[in-house]
């Protein structure tokens, strides 16, 4: 960032005169910074995977969780600051039941995706505002079938096969585009995102962290959930089994 | 924004309010410049402090209503029942309407009193529901809390002088500390609730409690359960006129919840009482 310290960073309001918004851009850098999220569009759902960094040994497990169901058929999943992401994941879900309000059935994952994308955005256009810290993936399934979108603190939405977030996404994401997608089951999929998620770890570096993988599939009725105690348990002993082969070698 | 009344009109006196002053209920025109013309009906009155109050409301009296819904616990679980008929005043205006629903996992609710109400109180009641299921910690509502919160429902809204007009019952079995826990309990359009192991709306209050006062025991098969749900829909059948013998059963077990397909009852008009009714009865007509 050659720019810093040339003024023009102050105000989300303020362009510099390349045409850069830097308060976004440091938005994006706290997320950057998080633990690794990743999604996958299987051929009959989503996975979504969160390598949850446990900053303190004292605390509960299965606290802080970065994964919020929004809906009955979609879920959110948060990189960058998680009280951010509350805030995000609580206006998804208002949006989602006032959809159902007006509408009588459930909001699709586009118009949600669509809406929480505006409301990202519209933190980006007001002064007094600070853009979110943070960046999400949606992923939902409805009558188009299931749909992977993630959502970046400039409020930009786009879909995906597989998208991933945080410290470890360049490697992650190498590692999805390895994936045969159209082929793969959610229930391949939960080994395939535990084995990426333990695989960008660096445990030098960071301390702890918690797996925490959700899906929404045939499997689980269509309805968006965490993945189920046995089958946690069996990616996460997958994924150390990879782990310690490669280490092997 | 800017607004003014442009009209008004009364209705007959109603009833009358605290400190001698007559209720009405009056109509009211406002005219908003962007939204157009909002009609809203409202009682004026002079409450017994000398303040003047005006209660608004919706919806004074119900239009499309259904009758009775019996309930009672029995060995494995509850049992729920009641006709499929809606009325338009006193006009059998529906013949198929579903008056008995799931909530959640663990429990059913019937309801008799207005259909546009309980359509509504099932909105809530999904609404309550998502919200459980969205937290995904394996905790979820039981009969007892929902049946908690229907309470607060109907008790709030009649406390704004716009109840729900139903009287609801509430049915389930979750397992709790102590095993399986049934559940069974009512609430009705002014927020009066209690938990029975028997219970019974509408006309059914009257004419089926007594049958089944005399003759439920706790430890009832599922028939035998059904064959006295039957005799009950059988004597309302015969003497409340809104009835029809259109009937659904439902049951919640660990198991789930059932509800059956409809199904009628074979009835006997052939009484002698039935056919002259004023026979031996006391009375100038």
């Amino acid at each position: 960032m050659s720019s810093i310290g040339t003024g023009y960073d102050l105000s989300v309001t303020t362009f510099s005169p390349d045409g850069r918004v830097f308060q976004v851009e440091y938005a994006t850098k706290a997320v950057d910074n998080s633990g690794t999220v990743v999604g996958i569009k299987c051929k009959d759902g989503i996975v979504l995977g969160v390598e949850k960094l446990v900053t303190s040994k004292m605390m509960l497990e299965g606290s802080n969780r970065r994964i919020h169901s929004v809906h009955r058929h979609s879920g959110l999943a948060v990189a960058g600051l998680a009280a951010d992401g509350r805030q995000i994941v609580s206006r998804a879900k208002s949006e989602a039941a006032s959809y159902e309000k007006v509408y009588g059935e459930a909001i699709s994952v586009k118009e949600l995706a669509d809406r929480v994308a505006s409301y990202v955005h519209l933190c980006t256009l007001y002064w007094w505002l600070r853009p979110f810290g943070c960046g999400v993936i949606l992923g939902g399934y409805d009558r188009d079938g299931p749909q992977l979108y993630m959502i970046e603190p400039s409020g930009v939405s786009y879909k995906y096969f597989g998208a991933a977030l945080g410290k470890g996404r360049q490697a992650a994401k190498t590692e999805i585009e390895k994936l045969k997608l159209s082929e793969l089951t959610c229930r391949e999929g939960i080994v395939e995102v535990a084995k990426i998620i333990y695989g960008v770890h660096d445990e030098a570096k960071d301390k702890a962290f918690e797996l925490e993988l959700s899906w929404v599939c045939d499997e689980s009725n269509r309805q968006h959930q965490k993945v189920p105690n046995d089958l946690l348990e069996q990616a996460k002993a997958a994924a150390q089994a990879a782990l310690e082969e490669m280490d092997a070698d | 924004m800017g607004s003014h009344a442009a009209g008004g009109s009364q209705a007959p006196p109603t009833a009358t309010a605290g400190g001698g002053e007559t209720q009405r209920t009056h109509v009211a025109f406002i005219f908003y410049p962007s939204i157009g013309i909002v009609v809203f009906a409202f009682d004026k009155f002079i409450n017994s402090h000398g303040l003047l109050m005006l209660l608004f409301h919706t919806n004074r009296y119900p239009y499309v209503t259904g009758t009775s819904v019996i309930a009672l616990k029995y060995k494995d679980g509850v049992i729920m029942a009641c006709d499929t008929g809606a009325s338009y005043g006193s006009t059998l205006r529906y013949k198929s309407v579903e008056r008995i629903k799931a909530v959640g996992k663990h429990s059913l609710i019937g309801a008799s009193g207005e259909f546009s109400d309980f359509q509504e109180i099932l909105r809530y009641l999904d609404e309550l529901t998502l919200s459980d299921h969205m937290w995904d910690d394996g905790n979820s509502l039981g009969p007892k809390e929902i049946h908690s919160y229907l309470t607060r429902v109907m008790y709030n809204r009649r406390n704004k002088f716009d109840p729900l007009w139903n009287s609801l019952v509430l049915g389930g079995v979750k397992k709790g500390p102590k095993g399986d826990e049934k559940y069974l309990g009512m609430v009705n359009m002014i927020g009066t609730h209690f938990e029975e192991n028997h219970v019974a709306t509408g006309f059914g209050n009257h004419l089926a409690i007594p049958i089944l006062r005399a003759e439920w025991r706790e430890d009832m098969s599922f028939e035998e359960a059904v064959k006295l749900v039957e005799k009950c829909l059988l004597v309302l059948l015969y003497r409340d006129r809104s009835s029809i013998n259109k009937f659904q059963i439902a049951k919640i077990t660990t198991e789930g919840s059932t509800i059956y397909p409809p199904y009628s009852l074979k009835t006997y008009w052939g009484f002698s009482h039935f056919e002259n009714p004023a026979q031996g009865a006391v009375g100038s007509w």
